[in-house]
């Protein structure tokens, strides 16, 4: 009797990252892009084409709620930061960005209507959000996870016609272009071959190459040693620590610094692990949980701080 | 019953009467023999078997000393794999034997090691741990779930030992459901408030021994050997207690204490269990009842088999848990689940369903 709740939680659990995985997925073939025939920045009400349809704004929006950490960052970034007028308990960046309790995850439309909302940005809807929003009649604009790079330019476009900050926003992208594309050049060859294992958490929770984050460290030309796993459970494979003492990668990228308290240390001192080619050179790099599921603008930042150990670990492996 | 009983003061002393007691050896003796052999293979197996394919012969060859194996594959098996196979033995073990023992001390078949909200108070006190953010100090959540699972039955019996509640094993059962029920909400609550824990606290809850290695295997040993010793020496009050109160009173067992002291063994064991491996559902469910239907002993023989097949029977789900999706992992509660349930309907159709 006591068992069927920890039985529903773990029937929960696969289908949380079931339903994941398939929104990372589907996100890849929904259009973010903004729309064929752009309006001049300030020109209301304009339509723009979102992962959620197309949306017409009647006016410059100036009271927006953000359920999305990733769309704070970016509209903060495109200098819409002063519009936003709450954000989700999880927005905790920019510093000051007005995060509030709104849940992203169990979201509540009446919540989120009291603070009268012009415009309400999010990147998942797990139920009926957008029906009602809709009931309610206030406009909402889908920015799902994005699948590419590509994609995290479309929507800073976007967000950038949508709330009157265009011209800053395609600074901005092209800003973050040029910040990804200086560190390949600084990384140049170097990456190529390195292996790498990204941890989610210290269960061994890992990406794969099919994933955001791993088709962004696949720009460094880095190899990714949960690719093996890939048939097993698409995109979030947990790995066996057998496996990966085996795998001995070049770089141990820690993505649960902040939720599981690991560090290099920490890493080195696991049963097994003290050996491992990462752990000897210095290729345990701990990079920031939140910027690392997010994509977002400081994602060339993440991507600094691989490229900076791929160089250590090039000069190291001679 | 096919033995008399005779009072010693306040001691029990059960004798066999003849005829049936050469059998009923006979049939110990055979089944123990199974037992050991069966969890012998089962350590063989999760010892040659797992993500990296290492050769068996090179395995056996540095158990004996020598070594053909690679400093990586030395690792990989004396850090990783060994102690993964003891500590799913040692759980399994932990687990089946307080399924027998709740089974039969509470009279009720379906009474299992989460019965009486230790469970649901591990849970909690692993949830709690994990939000506070103090996981990661050293032996906190082993140690917050340890003292959960032993609140959650203390307070299973403190609501049924009141005079009111008559004291019975069925009142027990009813706190331990209640108790159980409300500890779940209030560890439910505390996980919704905190979503961003999610994932830590769902991998408790499934139950892991991926990442474990023989640091949980010393901190979960001397209390599972305790209970172990502790029930495998009750064996024969556990047979009393089971034929019920008024009877067991009746032959001289002085029932609140002794199943006192079986309850207290069991929780520790599962308390053990579950500070190191999280939630695994199933296996004191299936385990003992399984052991009954198929030699049709009584708990005295069915405790000491439930340590060894207990143990045997994780080791091999542990290692499905670590090959089927290699180099992926499933977590072990599932694998209990899925093979656990249709076993038990296999083994439940083909006995009839004895006791």
């Amino acid at each position: 009797m006591h068992r069927s709740p920890s039985v529903r939680r773990s029937v929960l659990l696969v289908s949380l990252l079931a339903a994941f995985a398939v929104a990372c997925a589907s996100s890849s073939t929904s259009s973010v892009s903004v729309g064929s025939s752009p309006s001049p920045t300030g020109a209301y009400p304009l339509t723009v084409d979102a992962a959620n349809g197309k949306v017409t704004l009647a006016a410059m929006p100036t009271r927006i709620v953000s359920l999305s950490p990733t769309a704070t960052e970016m509209l903060f970034a495109i200098g819409a930061g002063a519009q936003v007028v709450a954000a989700d308990s999880y927005s905790n960046y920019p510093s000051d960005a007005p995060t509030t309790k709104l849940s992203a995850y169990e979201p509540n439309a009446e919540a989120i209507a009291n603070y009268q909302p012009d415009l309400v940005i999010y990147a998942t809807d797990p139920g009926d959000l957008q029906s009602s929003l809709d009931k309610l009649k206030i406009t909402a604009l889908s920015e799902p996870a994005a699948a590419t790079l590509d994609d995290v330019y479309a929507q800073m476009e976007q967000l950038g016609q949508a709330t009157g900050h265009a011209d800053e926003a395609a600074a901005q992208v092209s800003d973050l272009k040029s910040k990804i594309q200086a560190v390949g050049d600084q990384v140049g060859d170097a990456g190529k071959g390195m292996t790498y294992y990204y941890e989610l958490d210290d269960t061994y929770y890992s990406v794969t190459s099919d994933t955001f984050i791993g088709a962004v460290l696949a720009e460094l030309g880095l190899k990714n040693i949960a690719d093996q796993a890939k048939g097993a459970s698409s995109g979030y494979p947990q790995l066996s620590a057998e496996y990966i003492v085996q795998a001995d990668p070049d770089l141990v990228l820690l993505a649960d610094t902040k939720c599981c308290g690991q560090d290099a240390e920490k890493v080195a001192k696991r049963p097994g692990w003290s050996d491992l080619t990462a752990v000897h050179n210095g290729g345990v790099v701990e990079l920031d949980d939140d910027v690392a599921s997010r994509w977002g603008p400081r994602i060339a930042d993440l991507l600094q701080q691989v490229g900076d150990a791929v160089q250590t670990q090039a000069q190291a492996g001679g | 019953m096919k033995h008399t009983a005779r009072l010693e003061g306040t001691h029990l002393v059960a004798r066999p009467a003849r005829p049936s007691a050469a059998r009923a050896h006979r049939r110990a003796v055979r089944w123990t023999v199974i037992g050991v052999v069966t969890l012998f293979v089962a350590v063989v197996i999760g010892l040659f078997a797992g993500a990296v394919r290492i050769s068996p012969v090179g395995i056996i060859g540095w158990m004996l000393g020598g070594g053909s194996l690679t400093e990586q594959q030395k690792a990989i098996v004396a850090e990783l794999r060994l102690p993964r196979v003891v500590l799913a033995g040692l759980v399994g073990a932990a687990l089946s034997v307080s399924g027998c023992a709740y089974q039969a001390a509470f009279r009720n078949p379906l009474a299992d090691p989460y019965l009486l909200g230790s469970a649901a108070g591990a849970g909690l006190g692993a949830t709690m741990v994990i939000v506070l953010g103090v996981a990661d100090a050293p032996l906190a959540l082993p140690a917050a779930a340890f003292l959960g699972a032993l609140g959650g039955v203390g307070l299973a019996y403190a609501m049924a030992s009141t005079r009111a509640a008559g004291r019975t094993s069925t009142s027990l059962l009813l706190g331990g459901v209640a108790v159980a029920s409300f500890l779940t909400a209030l560890q439910t609550y505390v996980q919704q408030r905190n979503t961003d824990d999610l994932r830590a606290v769902y991998a408790f809850i499934l139950g892991r021994l991926g990442t474990s290695g023989w640091h949980e295997v010393w901190l979960a040993l001397p209390w599972v050997a305790l209970a172990c010793a502790v029930l495998l020496a009750s064996r024969r009050l556990l047979e009393v207690l089971s034929l019920g109160d008024l009877e067991a009173a009746s032959l001289g067992a002085h029932v609140t204490r002794d199943r006192a002291i079986v309850v207290i063994a069991a929780s520790l064991a599962t308390a053990a269990a579950v500070a190191v491996a999280g939630l695994i559902g199933f296996v004191g469910l299936i385990v003992p009842h399984a052991i009954r239907m198929a030699t049709g002993a009584s708990n005295r023989l069915v405790v000491g088999l439930s340590i060894v097949f207990g143990a045997a029977f994780l080791i091999l789900c542990d290692v499905l848990a670590r090959t089927v999706v290699a180099p992926g992992e499933l977590p072990i509660g599932v694998i209990t689940a899925l093979i656990g349930a249709p076993f038990f309907a296999l083994v439940l159709r083909r006995s009839g369903g004895a006791r």
